[in-house]
């Protein structure tokens, strides 16, 4: 098998074998960037020289006597987590000239245990979106066909690895991003518990609901990674000081007795019925495997999407005052007057979703609809946490599809933000309750794939991991690949 | 018509904490220009404050001192506004859940009555930087070095009738922080500044007037100054048939007057809510009882324990309990002393004038209470007499001696208790001024009285003040009328 089609796990046994160095396998994967990425546009930044010198840093630790499995491991980061001396961009022309002064805790936990990172994702400005379109970079194309989207807001992320230049990367999700990009793309990608990871160096877009987690092609990657990735962060003072599991060791458990809840509103009008049958299929398999089902009720996910417009925006426009052409990003040419200098620095460095997001929050925190919005949105989150907590009185994990759709056609949502955001819909739930999630792949509908999510109670990973992976050991649709690729 | 005057006060007390309350940064007044300034001060995209738990610690000793509720769930708030100093676009402040409620000070009035003024509230938050306009040639610079300095603003009820009340209330806040020691007080430095809620209504009547608001005035005459003006303008708008619109003003101690900053319609939408990347601050009752055990006596406390223990009148009480530091240089002069009376009389009267006339703090003075102590033991026990006690504390004032008891036995100005050697000295005096002898014989009782001080301030010149002023007049008056 070509190294590009190893997985993490592969990886870490062959650097272990000495099957081939790291400083062999960056090069032939900065190879690969180089001639294949022109189609995708999944990274905005490749950082050749620190790869190969982190690559030859990690065979010297190895040749030392370490062993660490992430030991030479080739990733990339999402291009909002703030890496030293290289552009940390966010996707956005604000950001264009931002070289990050310092790393992310993500970041910085990576390199440590020796993971090598080739360059920054491309992704939806300041992760914005479900498409991948609002890049200042431009659109990031769908490996399995390029004239879709890969999903958004982590398209890059979920782009590359599909398209197999990487095998795993670092991604956000605030309502969706890691899962949904991995279900167009054929992936298996994992949100974490609001805590677990550090958001210490990851841009803001909605800080309660941000949380950066791994994208990969097996479960048990995503395993490896979050296991490195995820802890407490005294920097951070929203991430929980709890142990971090054994990820790995919980992948094995056996799945028997597992108590399954399909949500009956995952399973309503807007989901195309082709996807629903592939969930149901894979319900099949985990009976198979000792599960059992139940359905259950989540009555409060129709209030999901409008509290989650109102929630987002209005912590977005907070966080993104900072962008004020004062200190560092784009600064208007030759400002005439300091109210010149915000609005033709902001007016010129944000895209058109950022704007209206911006603009939508700014709205909803005003003074006389501040209760009619935020405070009735914070009402409805509670709401929804309730409804996953009696849930989980119930089931151990719910599953539903990740998406309602297939990934579509680029530039087939630009002009109806409304029908981009209700593709949310499955996703953003988890985010509001603060719960972990995963998507992994399900099968596929005229060639595109189809994702299934799966939902635990908080701090819950470990079980996530552990159904993906039993899943995966019994089919093959995670070892898919897109041709041409 | 009759107007009463209704004021109300927010001020900010920069906590004296070793680091931002947000990051790790030192909060030292007057260092280069951003050179205390992290990543976070810098709000640097994707950094995150972590909360000082001092600068908490602080504020509840705050509450706990003006007996309030404290806000066993607090929590911090985003106020949202652009300017150049403020670099995350948004202050972290508190706005719903403060972390100190309602309370009360009890402040001396010039009369000597004591009047309680309501505090609505205290509330956490953290300071901007500074836009420097000086030195950059058509540009601004920004220091961010404050930026991030913790503050605590501290929200009076409108309990205030007259500008002099308003500066006692803030005398009164001013010592309160400093006994804490959670505040240095330094007005100059900013460290406690105030802006100033003015209104006037007719005498008599209930609903208050429309209230303007003076910005950041930072010193007890400025405040004085600046409020009396405000009541003048206002006052003087509305007989003119005008009305006060509801604004902010600016003070201009060089002009003495205060002027338009922005109206009520130019105020911004600060659009608070409750800051994301901070949880609810929980205070426990274990904290709350070890900060209730680390408060020290509080300035209304020892002025009761003053008039209670030393007999003092309460306004004397109150001067002496000001500030911990004057309480603390009366307590030990009173204690090298054993006189309470008399260590009040000097320290507030000849210690208070030197350090007036050298505009120094009773921390720096020039005579420490030990020396007070041992000059006040030496009247007391008749070496000197209070005259030339003030000799002797002038010459400690210059340095002229460690103790009172060197600086008497240097200078030799051991009062002379020998009624022989006094006699002896009288006997030269009235020898020296024989016809002045002679018309006192002759005069009649009025005029002797009138005559007698002229013996006593001769011999007093003759003994170089030293001879004792009792045994001078009796001895005298033997002679005289002898």
């Amino acid at each position: 098998m070509s190294m590009h089609n190893l997985t993490l796990s592969d990886i870490a046994r062959a650097l272990a074998e000495k099957t081939f160095s790291a400083e062999e396998l960056t090069r032939s994967l900065l190879g690969r960037i180089q001639q294949l990425d022109p189609q995708l546009n999944s990274f905005i930044t490749v950082t050749e020289a620190q790869a190969l010198a982190q690559a030859k840093a990690a065979d010297a630790r190895r040749a030392a006597g370490e062993t660490g499995a992430l030991l030479g491991a080739p990733i990339a980061h999402k291009d909002l987590f703030c890496t030293q001396g290289v552009r940390t961009s966010c996707a956005s022309k604000m950001l264009d000239n931002f070289i990050a002064p310092y790393n992310a805790t993500v970041v910085e936990k990576l390199a440590a245990v020796g993971c090598v990172s080739l360059g920054k994702l491309n992704m939806d400005e300041f992760a914005m979106g479900s498409a991948n379109e609002s890049s200042h970079y431009g659109p990031v194309k769908n490996p399995w066909d390029l004239t879709r989207v890969p999903g958004g807001s982590s398209g890059g992320s979920a782009a590359a690895i599909a398209a197999r230049l990487i095998p795993a990367a670092t991604g956000s999700d605030t309502g969706g991003s890691i899962r949904q990009p991995a279900a167009l793309t054929n992936l298996t990608g994992l949100k974490p518990t609001y805590g677990r990871v550090s958001r210490w160096g990851m841009i803001a877009y909605a800080s309660s609901l941000d949380q950066g987690g791994p994208l990969a092609r097996t479960a048990e990657d995503c395993a490896l990674l979050l296991g490195s990735m995820a802890g407490f962060d005294p920097k951070d003072s929203t991430s929980v000081d709890q142990p971090v599991d054994d990820y790995l060791a919980s992948l094995n458990q056996p799945l028997s007795g597992l108590r399954v809840g399909l949500p009956k509103e995952y399973f309503g009008a807007g989901l195309d019925s082709r996807i629903g049958a592939a969930i149901l299929a894979v319900v099949e398999e985990l009976k198979k495997l000792g599960a059992t089902v139940k359905d259950i009720s989540l009555p409060n996910l129709q209030h999901a999407i409008p509290a989650y417009y109102v929630i987002a925006p209005a912590e977005a426009s907070s966080n993104l005052s900072r962008f004020d052409g004062v200190r560092y990003g784009h600064r208007c040419d030759s400002p005439v007057n300091l109210e010149d200098l915000y609005k033709r620095s902001r007016a010129e460095g944000f895209g058109a979703e950022v704007k209206r997001r911006i603009m939508v929050g700014t709205y909803a925190l005003s003074a006389g609809y501040y209760d009619a919005y935020y405070i009735k949105a914070q009402k409805i989150r509670r709401l929804i946490k309730n409804d996953f907590v009696s849930a989980f009185n119930e089931v151990d994990v719910i599953l539903g599809p990740t998406t309602p759709n297939p990934a579509w056609k680029l530039g087939e949502k630009s002009s109806d933000p409304v029908a981009a955001y209700l593709e949310d819909i499955y996703t953003i739930t988890a985010n509001l309750a603060g719960i972990p999630g995963l998507s992994m792949p399900a099968g596929f509908v005229d060639g595109l794939p189809v994702g299934v999510q799966l939902l635990a109670p908080y701090f819950q990973e470990g079980r996530l991991l552990n159904v993906a992976h039993q899943y995966q050991q019994v089919t093959d649709w995670h070892t898919q690949a897109p041709s041409g690729f | 018509m009759q107007w009463e005057t209704v004021i109300g006060l927010e001020i900010h007390a920069q906590l004296s904490t070793q680091s931002k309350i947000f990051s790790g940064s030192a909060t030292t007044f007057g260092a280069e220009p951003n050179t205390q300034a992290s990543l976070v001060d810098l709000a640097m995209p994707g950094t995150l404050p972590v909360l000082n738990q001092e600068a908490v610690r602080m504020a509840v000793k705050f509450g706990l001192a003006i007996e309030a509720e404290i806000g066993r769930t607090n929590v911090f708030a985003r106020k949202n506004y652009f300017y150049p100093d403020l670099p995350k676009g948004y202050q972290t402040s508190q706005m719903d859940h403060p972390v100190v409620g309602k309370g009360h000070l009890d402040i001396s009035l010039e009369d000597g009555t004591i009047k309680r003024v309501g505090i609505t509230r205290a509330h956490l938050e953290e300071d901007a930087g500074k836009s420097l306009h000086e030195d950059f040639h058509g540009m601004s610079g920004i220091d961010l070095n404050r930026a991030g300095t913790p503050l605590l603003e501290i929200v009076s009820e409108p309990d205030m009738r007259s500008a002099k009340e308003a500066v006692a209330y803030v005398k009164a806040i001013h010592a309160l922080v400093r006994y804490l020691g959670i505040c240095d007080g330094n007005m100059a430095e900013g460290s406690l500044r105030c802006d100033c809620n003015v209104s006037v209504r007719p005498k008599g009547q209930e609903a208050f007037g429309t209230r303007a608001e003076i910005k950041n005035v930072n010193s007890f005459r400025f405040i004085e100054k600046a409020i009396n003006h405000e009541i003048q303008r206002q006052i003087d708008l509305i007989e003119d048939g005008g009305k006060v619109v509801q604004e902010t003003r600016l003070y201009d101690p060089s002009k003495d007057e205060t002027r338009s900053m922005r109206g009520k319609e130019e105020a911004n939408d600060y659009r608070y809510f409750p800051c994301p990347d901070l949880l609810p601050v929980r205070l426990e009752e274990d904290f709350l009882d070890a900060v209730r055990q680390s408060l020290p006596e509080l300035p209304t406390q020892k002025r009761d324990r003053f008039q209670s223990q030393f007999g003092l009148s309460v306004y004397d009480a109150s001067v002496l309990s000001a500030s911990r530091e004057m309480a603390e240089y009366f307590e030990q002069v009173q204690q090298a002393c054993g006189d309470a009376k008399l260590a009040a009389n000097w320290v507030m009267g000849e210690l208070s004038s030197l350090l007036n006339k050298d505009g120094l703090e009773i921390e720096q003075s020039l005579v420490s209470a030990e020396q007070l102590g041992g000059l006040i033991l030496r009247i007391k026990d008749n070496t000197i007499s209070g005259k030339i006690a003030k000799t002797v504390f002038e010459a400690l004032a210059a340095g002229k001696g460690a103790t009172a008891d060197e600086v008497i036995e240097k200078e030799g100005l051991k009062q002379v208790t020998d009624s022989g050697a006094i006699e002896s000295m009288l006997d030269e005096v009235l020898a020296a001024n024989a016809a002045q002898v002679e018309q006192y014989r002759a005069s009649d009782e009025a005029k002797r009285a009138k005559m007698f001080g002229f013996f006593v301030g001769q011999a007093m010149k003759a003994s170089k003040g030293k001879a004792n002023p009792g045994q001078v007049n009796e001895l005298l008056k033997q002679k005289l009328e002898g």
